[in-house]
């Protein structure tokens, strides 16, 4: 794949599937999405990072054609969602934020039901659901009803039924939201090698640790708009310290060592409710430093900076709180 | 690069696209379908029986003048037949069209493939039309079997009562997209479905009804199906009252269709 640096060729480069400028969505007074700008590329897993109420999910139904822009460009493989709807959503393939199976068919009509809306042949569907629930390893349910299947299983069922128009693109809104953590990672295994095999992932995340796993490049976004762009470690590193110190006080102590752990030589210090956060270079020497100060934390922890510690840094706020 | 990029799927018409959707509803049906048979099969009988043998024996005794002249069953089971198409169409276009889109979302997963909302609405039309010509074709092999039946032209009570069902069913599911609380339809049955199928003309001659009220019956759908239905199955239907009765049920359905297009639309692309 060609990807000449700087390129400008815009929309006419067919490598460049989603191309968005100063793309708006309102709703009567509210703005949910304001004037974000970005490209996407063929073979990319792209994330949109930031907490709930960002406007991740309004963009991700405009990309999915189901949601008309307010203002801006918006064009998926080189149409337009208003005009070319369903060419476009031919071509996509859509995991939305809630499941919208029909828990009263069986897994295997789920998929024969979506394959019919795609116009796809009978023959065609049976095989590939075949072999997409063996992929999403659900092969021995596929006569069962869908209602009593786990979250996961669900989940899993709704990435095998996108899948069944071997779509170009792959829309994931929160893919993993409300799963336990032994689901979340069979989820991003999949999806990892989906990647692998050269579909291109559009995923929507709260969780830095799953942008992380998944994202070759990713915005933040807070309030509708993108506050940052790039891949993990480039985010990491513009606006964040290789380490970070986390240090835990008595709560009776923990305002006054607030006040006091400002002499120590961090290039950032956060001082969230329950912890304080200093940003440095070195975690250790950082927490010598501390000591030096005559200040004795409950718990310390030295770890490497996140997507988290970035969100932190540009909104002033923890990707949790919303 | 792929040459992938470059080869659209070939559009699909709007017939097609709604065939898709319809057949989404077949696939359901397909494990329902028994419990519809008992109600579809049990209401005309027990309604022939109740009403036009038992309560029609009495009603015979006082004379059929008022009646024009017929048994109280074959003046009964037409209207019935078109009460019946409004019962199955309500039923179709409220509840299961509700939770589509409000607590099954299927309709939100459909619409995130090639077909658009309209495909929803029209597929889900026609398969309220495939249970409104079984119902129909059902009520009318009943009405025969009770001996209710007075002419040929009965058969045309079928497609009459789909297109009765259809006047109703358009609109009511247009206006079903724009609920947020399905508490709006137990209203619509209580206030709207019981009193049309009480005084539309099912069970007694609207001119038994007093003068200043009767222009209300004219202008309820569910009257001209009766009227029409009434008319056929007699074989006094002229070509002129036939006319006005298929025009004002079609221009319902009509306006519902346009409706509904519309609702749909706004419900599922916001």
């Amino acid at each position: 794949m060609s990807q000449a640096p700087g390129s400008v060729t815009g929309v006419l480069d067919l490598d460049v599937l989603i191309h968005a400028k100063a793309l708006t969505k309102r709703f009567g007074e509210f703005t949910a999405v304001d004037g974000i700008s970005f490209e996407l590329r063929r073979g990319e897993a792209f994330g949109f990072l930031g907490p709930n109420g960002a406007g991740k999910s309004s963009t991700m139904r405009m990309i999915g054609c189901v949601s008309p822009r307010s203002g801006g460009e918006l064009s998926i493989l080189g149409m337009d969602p208003v005009q070319d709807g369903p060419a476009i959503r031919a071509r996509l393939g859509v995991v939305p934020q809630e499941d919208t199976l029909d828990v009263e068919l069986t897994v295997r009509e789920n998929l024969l039901i979506y394959g019919r809306y795609f116009g796809l042949p009978k023959s065609v569907i049976a095989e590939r659901t075949a072999r997409l629930l063996e992929f999403v390893q659900l092969a021995e349910r596929a006569g069962d009803q869908v209602e009593p299947l786990s979250g996961g299983m669900k989940r899993r069922l709704t990435i095998a039924r996108s899948l069944i128009n071997e779509p170009e693109v792959m829309l994931l809104d929160e893919p993993t939201t409300g799963l336990d953590p032994q689901a979340r990672h069979v989820v991003w295994d999949r999806l990892f090698r989906l990647k692998q095999q050269g579909v291109t992932l559009v995923l929507t995340t709260h969780y830095m640790d799953e942008a992380e796993q998944l994202c070759d490049r990713l915005v933040v976004m807070d309030g509708g708009k993108i506050v940052a762009e790039g891949s993990p470690r480039e985010l990491i590193e513009a606006y964040s310290t290789p380490e970070v110190l986390e240090l835990r006080f008595r709560l009776s102590e923990h305002d006054l060592a607030a006040e006091k752990v400002a002499d120590a030589p961090a290039e950032r210090i956060e001082v969230l409710a329950d912890r304080i956060l200093l940003y440095v270079g070195n975690g250790d020497a950082a927490l010598a430093a501390v000591r030096g100060l005559g200040l004795e934390p409950l718990t310390s922890l030295v770890r490497r900076s996140t997507l988290e510690d970035v969100f932190l840094r540009l909104t002033g706020r923890r990707l949790e709180d919303g | 690069m792929t040459a992938g990029t470059l080869a659209p799927a070939a559009p699909r018409g709007s017939l097609t696209m709604a065939v898709s959707a319809f057949r989404f509803w077949l696939v359901n049906y397909r494990r329902t379908w028994r419990g519809t048979i008992y109600s579809s099969v049990l209401n005309p009988v027990l309604y022939l029986g109740a009403m036009g043998l038992g309560l029609g024996t009495l009603v015979d005794k006082h004379g059929m003048s008022r009646l024009g002249g017929v048994s109280y069953i074959a003046f009964l089971a037409p209207g019935l037949l078109a009460a019946a198409a409004m019962q199955t169409a309500m039923g179709e276009s409220t509840y299961p069209v509700f939770g589509s889109v409000k607590w099954l979302k299927t309709y939100q997963a459909a619409v995130a493939t090639p077909l658009r909302p309209a495909d929803l609405f029209h597929g889900h039309l026609l398969f309220t039309t495939m249970r409104l010509i079984m119902n129909m074709s059902v009520f009318l092999a009943t009405m025969a079997l009770f001996g209710a039946v007075r002419s040929w032209w009965a058969l045309a009570t079928v497609p009459v009562g789909v297109l009765t069902g259809l006047a109703f069913a358009a609109p009511i599911e247009a206006f079903a997209m724009t609920r947020e609380k399905e508490q709006s339809f137990s209203v619509l049955f209580r206030f709207g479905m019981i009193p049309l199928f009480l005084f539309s003309g099912t069970f007694f001659p609207v001119t038994q009804l007093p003068e200043w009220i009767r222009p209300v019956a004219y202008i309820t759908p569910l009257w001209h199906g009766v009227a029409l239905c009434r008319a056929l199955s007699l074989g006094t239907a002229g070509l002129a009252g036939s006319a006005v009765h298929v025009a004002y049920l079609a221009a319902l359905a009509l306006a519902g269709l346009i409706a509904g297009q519309r609702t749909y639309r706004r419900r599922l692309y916001v």
